[in-house]
């Protein structure tokens, strides 16, 4: 019988990230801020004092070249973590995770291994304005060769982050900052929950139905499960029944959960605060209609996800673009109605 | 070039003015983001109030701004960086729209849309981006169109000694060289990328030492003064003007706050700040200029009141205007 304890999200990670460099001394981390500050979102809390400046490396802002590193220290058998702040500097380093990290080990035929975890914030709701508020899943689980990972809450974040350390692939873990439980932003509270003290891992690719329901199906990730269940909540008032199924991991996609629920319940709805248009609300959709053969849908399927804007700094304009629990609930309402919700961005 | 009394008095009113807006800003901030009227459990909440989102300000740095600007004119572009507001405002970026678009309201630069770190002014050739070392590339675009277009226009880069290690940095100063570009690049050392100290991240200590590199003049300014920048600065403007290549300029400069409004600050040595101020750059020039009969205590304290009058101004301004419309946020994706 393991020690359990409430962990915010941040804590999980940085627990995980601990324990696995304790385990594994290839094990290192690399980032901007990871040290002193224990990474501007908490995702390295503590780890300096316990291992020290050479394992715990606060790097030069030049992601070029510590991305690069993490592959070439991969490829040379070590196994780093990359932290890059937020989603949206990516583009800075764009080459290095897209050309190499993510291809060299097809490209090499199979014959090189690059166990590199890199870690980013993504998100919004909280006015950081178009360059620092994005998502950008959709784009990273589009490029053939990265492993994406986009946890909800903490237990299954350090189960994640174990299963994505061990990997021996190039995984990207991407944390909602509006669930990492910082004490300097709001956050939501589902999030933060009882997580053992003992190493587990969470297998990708399995994604968990975090709310049972017969009416329609939410399939969503990250923050917006947290919202989804806060919706569903509201619905049950309204006598519908809500099925949320948090995907946990992008890449790999667990089809199979996404056609058993919908199957299930006959209508779906992809909640998502990443870009609409080419994205994962589409794939999911696409999923269902590939399928229709053996899913009856009661209902269209219905998306919601940022209106193909960036995202806007003013308040009530960020949180016109992103989808919020009332939104969920109206377009689910709209759902049992068997029409699209109107008034919706589309 | 010795700066003549006009522009001394520029200078001292600017950095007044500069120090009086990131200290309004400062507190404003703060407004709605404490206990107990946040969600509990939390010390601050960087989303609520009337100016959300992260928050650099730039107190401490006004020399670096204003001794370069005081050499330029509206022809001329300035490129800041994510702590963009003593470069707007010695640019001569008006302060109600740029206040105003802070708050997030429709009467601001960018409608709301950019916020504090995507302030973008064409009349008065001013932008900034929130990405390390992002504001270098457009500089040079702007020094190409003034080469292509015959003007004497010059462009400036500001950007941080934590950004000296991106590479665009280096591409565009690269670039600036092979092209004779009229850009002037100034790294803006305030010792700190967040909480990665200058000694932790650059190879060298001083990164106008790389100008020789690049084939183009380094100059370097050993203290956070107005004068000396724009003296120093002098013979950059010159040789940008008149087509003769890019410079690389260093100011040593104080960063007074943390690098967002509500940073704990951990990494910093405590009594770091309370020393810096000791060196304040703004009550100097204010002696200096008494101790050399430019300026009488009467004209002192019109100077200060004119520019505190601005910044009041520009906040209830900003505070009174409205936000724009939610569907407002389908606009201008497109031109």
């Amino acid at each position: 019988m393991t020690t359990t304890r409430k962990l915010t999200m941040a804590q999980a990670i940085a627990e995980a990230i601990g324990q696995e460099m304790e385990r594994d001394n290839k094990v290192f981390v690399m980032g901007e801020d990871i040290g002193k500050y224990g990474g501007i979102f908490g995702a390295t809390g503590g780890l300096l004092d316990k291992f020290g400046p050479e394992r715990i490396m606060d790097t030069p802002i030049s992601e070029t070249a510590f991305i690069g590193t993490a592959t070439g220290a991969a490829a040379a058998g070590l196994r780093p973590i990359a932290e890059l702040m937020f989603v949206d500097f990516f583009g800075v380093c764009m080459d290095q995770i897209y050309n190499h990290l993510a291809k060299n080990t097809y490209m090499a035929g199979g014959n090189i291994k690059l166990p590199v975890v890199l870690t980013t914030a993504i998100g919004g709701g909280y006015s950081d304005a178009a360059q620092h508020s994005q998502c950008l899943y959709g784009t990273f689980a589009h490029m053939p060769g990265l492993k994406v990972v986009v946890p909800s809450n903490a237990y299954d974040a350090k189960g994640l982050m174990t299963q994505a350390i061990r990997d021996d692939n190039p995984v990207l873990f991407m944390y909602h900052k509006g669930i990492m439980g910082l004490p300097w932003m709001a956050y939501f509270e589902g999030s933060s929950n009882e997580v053992p003290q003992a190493q587990y891992t969470i297998p990708f690719g399995v994604a968990k139905v975090v709310r049972e329901g017969t009416d329609l199906t939410i399939v969503t990730l990250s923050q917006m499960v947290q919202k989804s269940l806060l919706a569903a909540e509201e619905l049950k008032k309204q006598g519908i029944s809500a099925e949320v199924l948090d995907l946990r991991t992008l890449v790999p996609l667990d089809r199979k959960a996404v056609l058993k629920s919908v199957a299930k319940t006959g209508r779906l709805l992809v909640a998502d605060e990443d870009y609409l248009s080419f994205g994962l609300t589409g794939e999911i959709a696409a999923l269902v209609a590939e399928n229709l053969d053996t899913v009856a849908l009661k209902a269209p399927v219905k998306r919601l996800a940022v209106p193909d804007v960036p995202i806007p700094y003013s308040r009530p304009l960020e949180k016109f673009v992103i989808p919020q629990v009332e939104n969920i609930v109206a377009a689910s309402q709209a759902l049992m109605k068997g029409r699209v919700a109107e008034g919706q961005p589309a | 070039m010795q700066a003549n009394k006009e522009k001394l008095l520029w200078m001292y009113e600017k950095m007044v003015e500069i120090r009086n807006y990131e200290e309004t800003m400062a507190s404003v901030y703060l407004e709605g983001k404490l206990p107990p009227n946040i969600q509990q459990g939390l010390a601050f909440d960087i989303g609520s109030g009337p100016v959300p989102g992260e928050m650099h300000l730039a107190a401490g740095q006004e020399p670096v701004a204003v001794g370069i600007c005081a050499h330029l004119k509206q022809e001329d572009t300035v490129v800041g960086t994510h702590r963009p507001h003593h470069f707007a405002i010695a640019k001569g970026v008006p302060l109600t729209p740029m206040t105003a678009e802070m708050f997030g309201k429709v009467t601001g630069l960018g409608k709301g849309k950019g916020g504090h770190m995507h302030l973008f002014d064409p009349v008065h050739k001013f932008s900034c981006s929130g990405l390390i070392g992002a504001s270098l590339p457009p500089a040079c675009g702007a020094g190409l169109a003034a080469k292509k277009m015959g003007k004497d226009w010059v462009a400036v880069a500001f950007f941080g000694e934590g950004a000296a290690n991106q590479g665009a940095v280096h591409e565009s100063l690269n670039l600036a060289a092979l092209w004779q570009l009229p850009v002037i690049f100034v790294c803006e050392d305030n010792k700190w990328a967040i909480s990665v100290p200058k000694t932790s991240a650059t190879s060298i200590e001083w990164v106008a030492d790389r100008a020789s590199a690049y084939g183009m003049p380094g100059i370097k300014v050993a203290h956070n003064d107005a004068v000396e920048v724009y003296e120093a600065v002098a013979p950059a403007i010159a040789r940008a003007r008149s087509g003769k290549g890019p410079s690389l300029i260093e100011v040593k400069t104080d960063r007074y706050l943390g690098h967002f409004q509500g940073d704990p600050e951990v990494y910093r040595p405590k009594d770091e700040v309370a020393n810096l101020r000791k060196n304040d750059p703004i009550p100097k020039l204010a002696t200096q200029l008494k101790s050399a009969g430019q300026m009488t205590d009467a004209e002192e304290a019109a100077i200060v009141a004119r520019a505190r009058q601005r910044v009041t101004d520009a906040f209830a301004f900003a505070r009174k205007s409205d936000y724009p419309a939610p569907q407002e946020a389908l606009q201008h994706v497109f031109a």
